[in-house]
């Protein structure tokens, strides 16, 4: 199929870190299945780094191969870099998505942000609240 | 990509027969000539034309001067509901009837008329897509031009009572028009036992080319023009006609005619098959009437998996098919059809369409039933909404 490059058919056909982990020290889930996709995101963080990381995603083709290639862009670097990760980063590392499917791309930053913010509320540690985006705000889902 | 490919999308186009591309070889460097031209060669081509104009007429129980030849089904669907509503809007009557299932080719050509003045009823559908004849009777007004009911949807395969709504129709006094797109070659359709007095067609649904369609018109209802220019198709549609295309639809149309009885009898059998092969998967439901159905369509929901990765991973092994998703409409909506059954966004994504041709058998349906449950299976193994709906977390809507 023509629609997506050769890099999204892999990791579509192959996606890297798929599951849970039971005893995640950050789990985020955005998306809505009235929209036809949600991402959810397992961290696991030793010290600063993102020692393990894996996903389950409900979505088209974009949308599963957007999770598995955000968490390979962020497995076994310090979580500053994780949160630093953008959707046009993962779009890009994917050889670009079509146009309507670029939200996949933005599901998986979203998710990932989230996870880290729960790792964050949970261990007490403070952050910049500024740097995570508002769910509530997001337009993707307006039904 | 599989080398040995199951195509099970025959509701979005069909593999042209050997006897329809046959029919039209001898009209590309052999008789080529223009049907409006005097001279032999342009009278050959005529003759031709008209002997294709009979053999359809006799295919669906009409003149030959009740066809016209279009692109297909949605410039025929364009110009029989925008010439019916020529002909109420002289008469002042500016109401048009339908159902939310239509066609985009239908609600398109509908919401375009309310914008220049025409009131628009759609009428609602059952839990199978059923809409009934006295939901019609009940809608039609004194200002009603026309009724417009497809004679059978293309995503879910309902076939819907048009030979009653032709009766309601008929007394009533409102133009009835059907796209009938789905339905003809493969149901019997007959338009004037049936009282319709506009139908749509197009030949690539039942084995004939792409690009090629006819419009009904019964004698007495008068066209308006989509394209003026010439005077082919006795001025009500310009354009030099395609003869090469029009011969092959002719030739597919008699073909699927004669094989009918023995075709659905064929395909129904295949496609109780298959759709009880794919209800052993849990949380599946069937989209459309179980009884009143195109013989070679199967709509399934699966639940807490989306429609267009499902499609992609079935190409993998080698099964074209289809899904009313939104990610496959490139709309954030999935498929109308779906909604107005009833089915939620959370269901409606994870639909599958499979549509079966003669040429499918009964291990290309053993082996679907098996990619299919394979496919679901692992693609809830990665979903989210599946773990949430096994742990109980979230609530299961597909029983």
């Amino acid at each position: 199929m023509a629609l997506y490059s050769e890099k999204v058919m892999d990791h579509f056909r192959n996606p890297r870190n798929v599951g849970v982990i039971e005893d995640a020290d950050g789990v985020g889930e955005v998306g809505n299945a009235k929209c036809g996709d949600i991402m959810k995101m397992y961290l696991k963080i030793d010290g600063d780094t993102i020692s393990d990381v894996k996903f389950e995603t409900f979505g088209c083709g974009s949308a599963i191969a957007s999770s598995s290639m955000a968490t390979e862009l962020i497995k076994g670097k310090p979580v500053s870099e994780a949160l630093k990760l953008t959707n046009k980063a993962v779009a890009e590392a994917l050889d670009g998505l079509p146009a309507h499917k670029l939200h996949c791309s933005v599901l998986a930053e979203e998710a990932i942000k989230k996870a880290l913010q729960d790792y964050y509320e949970k261990n007490g540690i403070d952050y910049d609240r500024s740097q995570f985006p508002q769910c509530e705000s997001c337009e993707h889902c307006e039904l | 990509m599989a080398n040995c490919t199951i195509y099970l999308d025959n509701a979005a186009t069909t593999k042209m027969s050997r006897t329809a591309i046959e029919a039209m070889l001898p009209y590309f460097d052999g008789v080529y000539g223009n049907p409006s031209s005097l001279h032999s060669a342009g009278q050959a081509a005529a003759e031709a034309l008209q002997n294709a104009r009979e053999r359809i007429a006799a295919c669906l129980g009409c003149t030959a001067r009740e066809i016209t030849f279009t692109s297909g089904g949605s410039e025929a669907d364009n110009q029989a509901i925008r010439s019916a509503a020529a002909l109420g809007a002289r008469q002042g009557k500016k109401r048009i009837i339908s159902t939310k299932i239509e066609h985009h080719a239908v609600l398109h050509t509908l919401k375009r008329l309310e914008q220049e003045g025409f009131s628009v009823t759609l009428l609602d559908v059952d839990e199978n897509g059923l809409v009934t004849p006295q939901q019609v009777e009940d809608a039609i007004t004194d200002d009603t031009c026309l009724v417009t009911v497809m004679y059978a949807n293309n995503e879910i395969g309902t076939i819907e009572p048009i030979t009653e709504i032709g009766a309601v129709c008929r007394r009533k006094g409102v133009l009835f028009h059907t796209d009938a797109v789905q339905a003809v070659g493969h149901v019997r359709v007959d338009v004037t036992a049936q009282k319709i007095d506009l139908l749509s067609l197009s030949a690539h649904k039942f084995h004939g080319p792409k690009g090629v369609g006819v419009l009904f018109a019964r004698k007495g209802v008068a066209l308006s023009n989509l394209i003026e220019g010439g005077a082919q198709e006795r001025g009500k549609r310009a354009g030099t006609e395609n003869l090469p295309a029009i011969m092959g639809m002719a030739a597919a149309l008699e073909e699927a005619c004669a094989s009918m009885a023995e075709n659905a009898k064929k395909l129904t059998a295949l496609r109780d098959k298959l759709i009880d092969g794919l209800f052993a998967i849990p949380h599946a439901v069937l989209n459309g009437d179980r009884e009143k159905r195109l013989p070679g369509n199967v709509n399934f929901c699966f639940e807490g998996i989306e429609g267009e990765s499902l499609l992609l991973l079935l190409d993998d092994k080698g099964i074209a098919a289809s899904s009313g998703s939104a990610c496959t409409s490139g709309s954030l909506d999935p498929s109308h059809v779906l909604l107005a059954i009833g089915r939620v966004h959370d269901v409606a994504h994870g639909s599958l369409r499979l549509t079966l041709s003669g040429e499918t058998t009964e291990e290309d349906v053993d082996y679907t039933v098996q990619a299919v449950r394979e496919v679901v299976s692992y693609l809830r193994g990665m979903s989210p909404v599946w773990r949430d709906l096994q742990s109980g977390k979230r609530e299961f809507i597909i029983k």
